[in-house]
């Protein structure tokens, strides 16, 4: 269970002009401007929920997610998780969550991935059979038995990642991040990824939370998304749910022989040239499939397509409604 | 214990992974160390005393200052590297694992070529022993002891400090190396030839003077007072402060934008 309430967070940040006189002029007497990341922020989390946690850049996805995994102390507000404080109960509670920030390793440069497996063993304290048990199914489900002989710093991008997830991984954790786990992936390793954060949310029921700015992945991977802007949680809702309250426009492309259709309210020209026609249809005036009797009556119809809004053109829509 | 002595392990397997470095690190670390002992005889050539202590003696303190300086930068390394550490985000990993953090940055970092300095430290003390004209009985061996355990804590004691500021500008700042680097260079000398107020400082507050310049003092038998020899454990008291300004400075740790 996680349990967020009332979270703030401000940085100081230091101002100056461009130009060698601002330079100097802040040596002297510095600037500080106060930057709201977080301002008020709360949710909840049942366990084994899956929810992406999305936003523009600098919206204060980051922010949280440092703060629920007890990098940084917020100003003011409340969190528990599993029963701990991040920032007060520090240890306990890193032992039972695992994180992976895709932008940054969390793998020994250096040395063969086993020997970092086997140093987070250590860390962690985690039991030796559990231990073998756990390496045995992330190495046969993430496919990395070849890879971990290799030092961290020869391997490519896909592998590293799928090392930084089983790293994450080995203790059990109860809650898991994922801070832009896709990031810079080829589409077979995004798949590979994907599945398998599917498969441990599912089989051990972990809670995972998700930033991303990939919509695929959310697509594929939530239920439930939190979307973040300017520091406040402006949505919190299932995908479904918001993809149908932000796609009552569909798209239809038609091809016909014969004369071109006539229209009829809820129905739209995008785009015309004799045989093929692109429309819009409000499905609040009009459904799709009375939209396509209707056409079908005045034309012959050879083919015919439905685009649905995306899970990126919706989001397009929330930031721009939200003016984020 | 067990935990630390894995990442040494594996530090060491780090470095060995770039072993031509590795080894030319050394070299030059004892080379660097030995133009400090050579401009020292040079000196004494001339002067044959400075305020009354003699090569030897000088020798026996640049020994003790060199040895507990260098192990404490060979081990607290991860404090004095704390601004990269801060910068490419490895203290944002330290916090997110169940082990305190302050055992991981020690742990994070060794710096084995360091032990070019140990070595250079040791290879002065058996010069300097056996020249010195110490009796050495049961309390002078002791401190001696107390010497480089108290100026090896008083030295991490400077490089959390120095990481402390990190938190709050995020960089390193330079003046602080007048008391790591610099302290070590003009640690060479018994502290009293640089008159009384930066004695004054450095016994009240760097307690430098105290696991140094005193017990020294009784070392050479220029001082009877028993007390001395127990000053380089009061000096180890730094660290106290310096812990509560740590834990002070977590708190207040800002993480970079990722």
């Amino acid at each position: 269970m996680i349990e967020v309430k009332h979270v703030r967070k401000t940085f100081k940040v230091a101002r100056r002009n461009a130009g060698f006189a601002a330079a100097v002029k802040t040596l002297l007497h510095k600037q500080f401007e106060t930057v709201e990341a977080l301002k008020d922020i709360s949710f909840t989390i049942p366990d084994g929920e899956m929810v992406g946690y999305i936003g523009p850049n600098g919206a204060g996805k980051s922010s949280t997610i440092k703060i629920i995994s007890g990098i940084l102390t917020p100003d003011s507000g409340e969190c528990n998780i599993n029963g701990y404080t991040p920032w007060k109960h520090r240890i306990q509670h890193v032992a039972q969550i695992g994180v992976v920030f895709g932008q940054r390793s969390q793998l020994w440069w250096d040395i063969p991935v086993i020997d970092s497996f086997e140093l987070i063993k250590d860390i962690y304290r985690i039991p030796e059979s559990t231990y073998r048990k756990n390496l045995q199914m992330l190495t046969d489900l993430l496919d990395i038995s070849e890879i971990l002989k290799t030092p961290t710093r020869q391997l490519s991008l896909g592998q590293r990642m799928r090392c930084e997830i089983s790293a994450s991984l080995l203790h059990n954790p109860k809650v898991l991040f994922l801070d832009e786990p896709t990031i810079g992936l080829d589409a077979v390793s995004k798949i590979a990824v994907r599945e398998f954060i599917k498969n441990i949310n599912r089989e051990q029921k972990t809670t995972v939370i998700l930033t991303t700015h990939d919509m695929q992945d959310i697509e594929a991977l939530t239920q439930r998304i939190i979307l973040i802007g300017k520091g406040k949680i402006l949505l919190d809702g299932h995908l479904e749910d918001l993809k149908n309250q932000y796609s009552d426009q569909k798209e239809l492309i038609i091809s016909y022989s014969g004369k071109s259709p006539q229209l009829c309210h809820g129905l739209h020209i995008i785009k015309q040239i004799p045989g093929r026609a692109e429309l819009k249809i409000d499905t609040q005036v009009i459904s799709v499939s009375k939209a396509i009797s209707y056409l079908s009556e005045q034309t012959e119809l050879t083919d015919f397509s439905i685009k649905h809004t995306s899970t990126e053109e919706m989001v397009v829509k929330l930031y721009q409604e939200f003016a984020i | 214990m067990k935990l630390y002595l894995k990442y040494i392990s594996i530090h060491l397997r780090c470095a060995m992974q770039y072993k031509a470095s590795f080894f030319l690190t050394l070299i030059g670390q004892v080379l660097t160390s030995f133009t400090a002992f050579l401009s020292m005889y040079y000196l004494f050539e001339r002067f044959s005393s400075i305020e009354g202590f003699t090569f030897s003696q000088v020798l026996l303190c640049f020994a003790v200052i060199l040895l507990s300086f260098s192990l404490s930068e060979c081990f607290a390394r991860g404090f004095d590297l704390f601004p990269n550490m801060i910068g490419n985000g490895e203290f944002d990993r330290i916090l997110i694992r169940p082990k305190n953090e302050i055992f991981q940055i020690l742990a994070s970092k060794m710096e084995f070529t360091r032990l070019g300095r140990v070595i250079q430290a040791i290879c002065i003390f058996c010069y300097a022993i056996p020249h010195s004209e110490v009796i050495w009985t049961f309390d002078k061996i002791l401190t001696l002891i107390f010497m480089i355990i108290g100026g090896f804590l008083v030295f991490s004691g400077i490089f959390i400090l120095y990481a402390v500021l990190c938190f709050f500008t995020l960089e390193g700042l330079e003046f602080m190396n007048i008391l790591t680097n610099g302290a070590m260079e003009y640690g060479k000398y018994p502290f009293s030839i640089y008159g009384k107020q930066i004695l004054k400082f450095l016994t009240y507050i760097v307690p430098l003077a105290l696991v140094q310049y005193y017990p020294f003092l009784y070392l050479i038998g220029h001082s009877q007072n028993h007390f001395y020899i127990f000053l380089p454990l009061i000096a180890s008291l730094f660290l106290i402060p310096c812990f509560l300004l740590w834990k002070f400075g977590v708190k207040h740790y800002q993480s970079t934008g990722s």
